[in-house]
């Protein structure tokens, strides 16, 4: 039974077939509509989400399936103290699939280590989120055309942001990729990325501090923002939030092709007068994540 | 200071000198019924200093955990007064239970029961990473 805990659950080649039946569900959803009748989906989420958890509801009910689930670890057993992997061994009974977010790192990993179906990491703690990462591969593989030869800058909160993790991790696979990782010094990308990903797949990368040092040879621009929840002290995450805001000036040195992608939910960290500029893909891309969610749960379930 | 040799039992040798009581203590060595010694702070021409412990019972030996520890201690097995076998160290590449992560938001901070395992992730720095949240362990 496959799970997908980690991206790199994923080879390559899996990742361009479900994009390749992502893009063909947005051509023929009709062709879709019933893969998934009588299938229950089960979105287990011990922290809240707005978009992935609806993402990922709004792809089971495209498919003809149906979901059930908590939003939060107060509706459910947990708040009475049970363990994640009995929580996992009751709910894979009364589901075909699970879907779940939790606080706790390494959560996923033991639900899988406990559950009869196959499970979906869908966020856990700052460590990996890898259906963001597949929302943004499909992104980057629509509005570019290709996945690599790309010069893509992440910008903000690399030392937390568990989206850019994952998405250094799955890019780091294509050939000739650049990255530039923007951040101020408290949070720059940790020491174990950059050794055990960027190092061993002698992929090039670039520090700074600024957003216009190298934003004219970027391709990607991908924001993200200073997540508060990571934060033990409400002083440094003060000091820290606002560091980055993008604006329609800065964005004047860009590539006209530039292609800007941020994970949402936005804070500051983008102006809203950036939202109309073409360039700005972030709200198309939370849509390109119900589609490649819905390729996901056909692979897991193994429909074809 | 005489300690009596040993008749079968093994003698873990060239212990850095502190790290003795950490090995006896997590080996669980308290709990044998054999004679075990635990001799601190002796002369060692390699290292000035070492710790040696030895152990009077052919006991189902976790070299694993001995290896994370002091991975250039030695292992004498001894059979009728003799050592019959000099063991080698190598790290191991999984430890399970010997130590705890520290990564305050990692899965093994609140999920009963749960292994606390590491894996060798980096054979040239010694880096071992918790299996769960991927922390190193420092």
């Amino acid at each position: 039974m496959k799970h997908l805990i980690d991206i790199k659950d994923l080879s390559v080649d899996e990742i361009d077939e479900m994009i390749k039946v992502a893009k063909d569900i947005i051509n023929h959803p009709e062709k879709y509509s019933h893969k998934c009748d009588n299938k229950i989906l089960a979105t287990l989420f011990f922290e809240p989400s707005t978009r992935t958890r609806l993402s990922f509801e709004s792809a089971m009910m495209r498919l003809g399936g149906k979901v059930l689930g908590f939003s939060e670890a107060n509706s459910s057993s947990v708040s009475k103290g049970e363990s994640v992997s009995d929580t996992i061994r009751v709910v894979g009974y009364y589901s075909d699939i699970i879907a779940m977010r939790h606080p706790k790192e390494g959560a996923p990993y033991v639900a899988s280590s406990n559950s009869i179906v196959p499970i979906i990491n869908a966020g856990d703690g700052g460590h990996n989120h890898p259906t963001q990462t597949l929302t943004d591969l499909m992104t980057i593989s629509s509005e570019k055309g290709h996945l690599d030869d790309l010069t893509i800058g992440v910008c903000g909160d690399l030392k937390f942001g568990r989206t850019v993790h994952s998405l250094i991790n799955a890019m780091s696979r294509y050939k000739n990729i650049k990255f530039v990782l923007i951040s101020p010094d408290e949070l720059k990308l940790p020491d174990y990325v950059k050794s055990n990903v960027l190092d061993k797949c002698k992929i090039k990368y670039y520090e700074t501090n600024t957003i216009e040092e190298y934003l004219p040879k970027l391709d990607i621009l991908y924001m993200t923002r200073v997540q508060k929840e990571r934060f033990f002290n409400e002083e440094d995450y003060k000091r820290l939030k606002d560091y980055y805001i993008l604006t329609k000036d800065k964005l004047k040195i860009a590539k006209k092709d530039l292609c800007i992608m941020h994970p949402l939910p936005r804070v500051n960290e983008i102006a809203t007068e950036v939202d109309s500029d073409p360039r700005a893909k972030y709200f198309e891309q939370a849509n390109y994540g119900r589609f490649i969610r819905m390729a996901l749960i056909l692979k897991m379930l193994n429909i074809k | 200071m005489n300690i009596d040799s040993i008749k079968n039992g093994f003698v873990i040798d060239h212990i850095d000198s502190g790290k003795g009581m950490i090995i006896y203590e997590k080996l669980e060595l308290n709990k044998l019924d054999c004679q075990v010694a635990i001799i601190t702070n002796a002369k060692s021409k390699k290292k000035g200093k070492k710790d040696i412990i030895k152990i009077d019972k052919k006991i189902d030996l976790n070299i694993d955990t001995i290896a994370f520890i002091n991975p250039d201690a030695t292992i004498n097995v001894v059979e009728d007064d003799k050592i019959v076998e000099k063991k080698k160290l190598t790290l191991p590449e999984t430890i399970v239970n010997v130590a705890t992560c520290k990564n305050p938001r990692c899965i093994t901070s609140i999920e009963r029961d749960l292994d606390q395992v590491f894996i060798l992730t980096d054979k040239e720095k010694n880096i071992y990473r918790c299996k769960y949240c991927e922390s190193s362990l420092k």
